[in-house]
């Protein structure tokens, strides 16, 4: 059986344009998926080996691993839910009123990838697009801090270079393309403009280009720890100036470096002063297959996007009080609910030290070094493969991720559905 | 890289991002994660060759990986995100909510010479 | 089933105003029998049929991006979680549970978000679904669209029927929206439409075109409600002019001009501001295929958010705030930016006074909708103060003592002496914006309408009568009762399906292919998902 446009939810590019095959329940091919793309359809469609719930490892019925965690987080006092980035808006839905029955902390993966791009766009704003714009108009495209060709391998072709539009008919040569990054990446190879500089000092180089757009004197001097040269940043200044339509992507380079969101907000106030002289957008590379719909899905429930806690029955907001390493590393969180998402392979080892010391509830589609070190695991199907539900793309856009394969794990939605009732039902 | 100091960048890359939808216990995530990516030049003055281990020591832990060259400046080192260089990484956010992953430095200390000589 | 007693019933479209009568509701909707049930004792209260907001922005890519840049505007504006009610944050942009339960506290049933991006509609739907108590819907963006731009140029009329008709099913909308038609396109290459004859630059029309060949694609699909315009030059002064080719350009045909305020400006740019509602209002008088609604401006800080991208940008260069801006493929975008309205401030004491004529000049209340253009102008947790403005002369008087008196010299509100009756009042609030908006079943309060019924205590002071009914039933079942929520509920999403021509599918196809970055599959809203409670309003034919 063949399934025409299918979505896959790997990483923030949702590509729509995935024929799969799929010959006895398993997904066989998967065309125009990229290498990240194949690996995440391929490995999702192995059946299952895993119990579908596990009470301090031994496997157990569903509804007992609900009622045990349903008890580890209902006592807890400060309990935090964490991930959510690669799974529907239907499940996150449920986490957040999941987190606001517990009256605990929710925070998802945003706050330690583009969480700083957030808080820079409540300072100052945002001029965006969606990809299409980039694909229809875009001239010039500028990559900064990021490695597309490793973490959106299909970024280039199916939105922002290769790919052509109603004023890009030429595709690649209509645009000039531009990578500024620490040091050279599979990605660089596609640039027009390479330019190689020092880590922690991208803050010091986007003023010193806002500056050079505005038209103030810049001393080179300024620039000597910087790795560039006046001429260099002044060609780029110009080109930024001069072109119809430009497209700033920020990577994580921007946001896990020295700064993180001051380095966003002057990335942010650069395009905010080109708009002054023809048209330019900024867009967060955002990483995991649905990190975008849970800052969509906390702001329309709590009006915050990441780092939210419901302690005094009302949402509030503060990153570095309530986000997750945060509230693990001052070990406050007593109990922790991972979903879809991996804290124990991916938080600093000092952050992962609590989550051995609390009771930890985990739900993902495989094991990982989070479902194995958790009390209370359960095995979820995957979103778009196995289970269907809303995903948002990289800029916003909400797709529809239909299920391909049958489902045999329950989902995030239910799992969280059925959590969610039961601690309501212990609160109340 | 005075005094073996180094600037380490955690970034994705390719092996490491295929490792996730397979598990992390595959051997390709696990060779992926365990690697520190170095300038050739850094790698001669220090005497390793690719595949020796190093110990990287930061502010925040100290773990061990294998060295490959690559294309990076000097005095910059370079390790895909994963478990081994979280090690490394810190948990101070300055109330920022991100951790300190990116550019801060580490001291690196060759341990083995190619595999399994022990060097101390 | 509800028996409502002795109440004094305002029902415009069934001709009662202020008669006692009883009211029976029966499995939700409005009965001649009674049937028994719980009675409520309403003598010498007001009951009427629940609100109808037909233009508000409460959902969608551009209200979820407005309560993201804003932390500030939620901080101690929370609220808390009840063991019947979800928490959420208020200010100029309140989250969905907020929003629903907001607007039942008010009366209100029925609200419209009136301009969603159909690449944006799934995200619309599934914030709808998280908007409580309320029957909702929205409109579609339509006015900048490529597909609509090229068909046009080619003077392909039909296709251009058939695509709004497969547009609106795909996405689920209600009704046509154009905002700055022509103009928010050429803002994709930092221009803008600035006359009705500007030419949209790549695609050789005009806004003048757009406008006239979507009012009438929105009469031949027999469409429940006429075309919404947002009119280009929108708060520039002397933009009245472009209203007015807008309202002629119909030439007859049905169209409602909506937040009619903040296109109702003479003068210069930079150089003068003054009200033209006077004269505006005269030709509206003059012409019953036109209605509008007010998007009155009150005093306070808000948010400005909207579908007109290079209006964001002006705003935003006048306030200094910041500023969001969304350019959407082949479609629309979008503009944000915090104001706050002064009352000192000559500009918008001006347009607070514009807003006021409009409702006190328009002779006919059933083509003039109480709105504030939610959050633009104002909260619509304002709209009790607005109708105390409009029924309280002396109040009226008392506000106009604040503002800036040079400014408000130079409109004709300090001349106007009417007052509206509550009967007025119903109409504008809920029986006329029902009535535009084609809804048969609402607005009203006769046998087979919805059993959405609000019931105030009178007060001498109007705002606080209007502000925190005394009971608020919807479909039968009493929610709120004396501000208190009594029960948990979802309301239906209401959409049209008009009929098209299925070979135009391969030409979207195409033009999918071509531009879009979603597949031409991918893109219909999906009904079972996103819909859990559909009504489909037939188109009339
Ligand atoms: S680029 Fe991302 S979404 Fe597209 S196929 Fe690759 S992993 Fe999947
Ligand atoms: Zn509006």
């Amino acid at each position: 059986m063949q399934i025409e446009a299918a979505i896959c939810a790997f990483c923030g590019c949702l590509c729509d344009d995935i024929v799969l095959t799929i010959e006895s329940d398993r997904i066989v091919q998967a065309k125009n998926a990229c290498a990240l793309g194949k690996a995440w359809y391929t490995a999702h469609s192995r059946p299952p080996d895993l119990p579908a719930a596990r009470v301090d490892g031994k496997s157990v019925e569903v509804e007992e691993a609900i009622e045990a965690a349903a008890i580890l987080l209902t006592k807890a006092r400060y309990p935090i839910l964490y991930g959510l980035s690669s799974t529907s808006c239907e499940a996150q839905r449920h986490a957040v009123a999941l987190a606001e029955a517990l009256g605990g902390c929710i925070d998802c993966c945003t706050s330690v990838c583009h969480g700083p791009s957030g808080m820079a766009v409540q300072g100052f704003g945002e001029p965006t697009c969606t990809l299409g714009e980039v694909k229809n108009r875009a001239d010039l495209v500028i990559y900064w801090g990021s490695n597309p060709a490793e973490s959106h391998p299909r970024h280039m072709s199916r939105y922002a270079v290769t790919s052509k539009g109603r004023l890009t008919p030429n595709g690649r040569k209509n645009r000039t393309v531009v990578l500024v990054d620490v040091r050279s990446t599979p990605s660089s190879r596609f640039a027009d403009l390479l330019l190689t500089v020092r880590p922690g000092i991208d803050f010091e180089i986007l003023w010193a280009l806002r500056a050079l757009v505005l038209g103030r004197k810049v001393e080179p001097a300024g620039l000597a720890e910087t790795g560039i040269t006046l001429a260099q940043l002044t060609h780029l200044a110009e080109l930024m100036k001069n072109c119809r339509y430009g497209v700033l992507f920020a990577g994580q380079g921007l946001t896990q470096s020295a700064g993180n969101q001051m380095n966003l907000s002057a990335a942010i106030l650069l395009v905010r002063d080109l708009n002054q002289f023809t048209k330019f957008a900024i867009i967060p590379m955002r990483g995991h297959g649905n990190v975008t719909g849970v800052d969509q899905v906390l702001t329309w429930q709590t009006g915050y996007p990441f780092g939210v806690n419901f302690s005094r029955g009302y949402p509030r907001f503060n990153p570095g009080e309530f986000t997750m390493v945060d509230v693990l590393r001052r070990k406050e969180a007593d109990a922790v609910l991972s979903v879809a998402s991996d804290p124990a392979a991916s938080l600093p080892a000092e952050a992962v030290q609590r989550l051995t010391e609390v009771p930890l509830i985990a739900i993902d589609t495989h094991e990982s070094e989070t479902t194995r070190l958790a009390r209370v695991s359960f095995m979820a199907s995957t979103v778009g493969i196995r289970a269907s539900g809303t995903a948002y793309r990289m800029d916003n856009v909400p797709l529809f991720l239909k299920q391909a394969l049958t489902s045999i794990y329950p989902s995030d939605e239910e799992i969280l559905g059925r959590l969610l009732e039961r601690v309501r039902e212990l609160k109340a | 890289m005075a005094d073996n100091t180094f600037t380490l960048i955690t970034g994705r890359s390719g092996a490491q991002g295929t490792g996730i939808s397979w598990g992390k216990e595959g051997e390709g995530y696990r060779e992926a994660v365990q690697l520190v990516e170095l300038n050739p030049a850094d790698m001669e003055c220090l005497g390793l060759q690719e595949g020796d281990a190093v110990r990287l020591i930061s502010r925040y832990g100290a773990t061990e990986a294998l060295c490959r060259p690559g294309n990076l400046p000097t005095g910059l080192a370079f390790m895909a995100f994963g478990p081994v260089a979280n090690q490394l990484t810190g948990a101070e956010t300055r109330a920022s909510g991100m951790p300190d992953t990116r550019g801060f430095e580490v001291r690196l200390e060759p341990v083995l010479n190619r595999r399994g000589v022990d060097k101390r | 089933m509800i028996r409502i007693l002795n109440g004094e019933v305002y029902d415009p479209i069934n001709g009662i105003a202020g008669e006692v009568r009883n009211l029976y509701i029966c499995d939700g909707r409005i009965s001649s029998q009674d049937a028994g049930g719980r009675t409520i004792d309403a003598a010498g209260m007001v009951v009427m049929p629940g609100g109808v907001d037909m233009h508000c922005h409460i959902a969608g890519p551009k209200v979820n991006t407005a309560r993201k840049l804003r932390p500030e505007d939620h901080r101690a504006h929370e609220i808390a979680k009840t063991p019947l009610s979800r928490s959420g944050t208020f200010g100029s942009v309140p989250t969905t549970f907020a929003t629903g339960y907001r607007y039942a506290m008010m009366g209100y049933t029925t609200a419209f978000d009136a301009a969603i991006p159909p690449l944006a509609a799934r995200h619309a739907h599934e914030e709808l679904n998280d908007t409580p108590v309320i029957d909702k819907g929205f409109f579609l963006l339509m006015g900048n669209n490529e597909f609509i731009m090229e068909r046009i140029a080619a003077g392909e009329k039909e296709e251009v029927r058939h695509f709004a008709a497969w547009l609106l099913q795909a996405a689920k909308g209600y009704a046509i929206k154009l905002v700055n038609p022509g103009g928010v396109e050429l803002w994709k290459s930092r221009s803008n439409a600035h006359t009705l004859d500007d030419e949209v630059t790549g695609f050789q029309i005009t806004p003048r075109q757009i406008i006239q060949s979507l009012a009438e694609v929105s009469e031949e699909l027999s469409l429940p409600h006429p075309v919404h315009i947002h009119c280009n030059n929108l708060g520039i002064a002397g933009n009245w002019e472009t209203t007015l080719e807008t309202m002629k350009a119909l030439e007859g045909r049905r169209g409602h001009l909506t937040h009619i305020q903040f296109h109702s400006y003479g003068g210069n740019p930079g150089e003068s501001f003054s009200s033209k509602a006077a004269e505006m209002a005269e030709y509206v008088n003059a012409h019953p295929n036109l209605s509008v609604d007010v998007g009155q401006v009150m005093f306070g800080d808000t948010t400005s958010l909207t579908g007109d991208g290079p209006l964001g940008y002006m705003l935003h260069q006048v306030t200094g705030c910041k500023w969001v801006n969304v350019d959407i493929e082949n479609e629309a975008g979008c503009g944000i930016t915090p104001i706050e309205y002064k009352e000192k401030n000559s500009i918008h004491a001006t347009q607070w006074a514009i807003g006021l004529e409009w409702f006190l000049l328009v002779q006919d209340p059933w083509r003039v909708v109480l709105t504030t253009d939610h959050p633009n102008g104002a909260s619509f947790t304002l709209y009790p103060r607005i109708i105390r403005l409009l029924m309280d002369r002396e109040y009226r008087k008392e506000m106009m003592r604040n503002v800036n008196q040079k400014a408000l010299a130079q409109t004709t509100l300090p001349d106007l002496e009417r007052e509206y009756t509550l009967n007025e009042i119903a109409i504008i609030t809920r029986a006329g914006p029902a009535r535009l908006l084609g809804l048969q079943d609402k607005g009203h309060l006769g046998v087979g309408a919805c059993g959405d019924v609000t019931i105030y205590e009178k007060n001498a002071d109007w705002e606080k009568m209007f502000a925190a009914p005394r009971y608020v039933i919807k479909d039968g079942q009493v929610l709120i009762e004396d501000g208190h929520l009594r029960g948990e509920t979802y309301g239906r999403t209401f959409y049209v399906s008009p009929a098209y021509d299925p070979a135009i599918e391969g030409k979207i196809r195409k033009f999918f292919d071509d531009y879009y970055t979603v597949r031409y599959e991918n893109y219909p809203v999906q009904l079972e998902h996103y819909l859990p409670r559909p009504e489909a309003i037939p188109c009339r034919v």
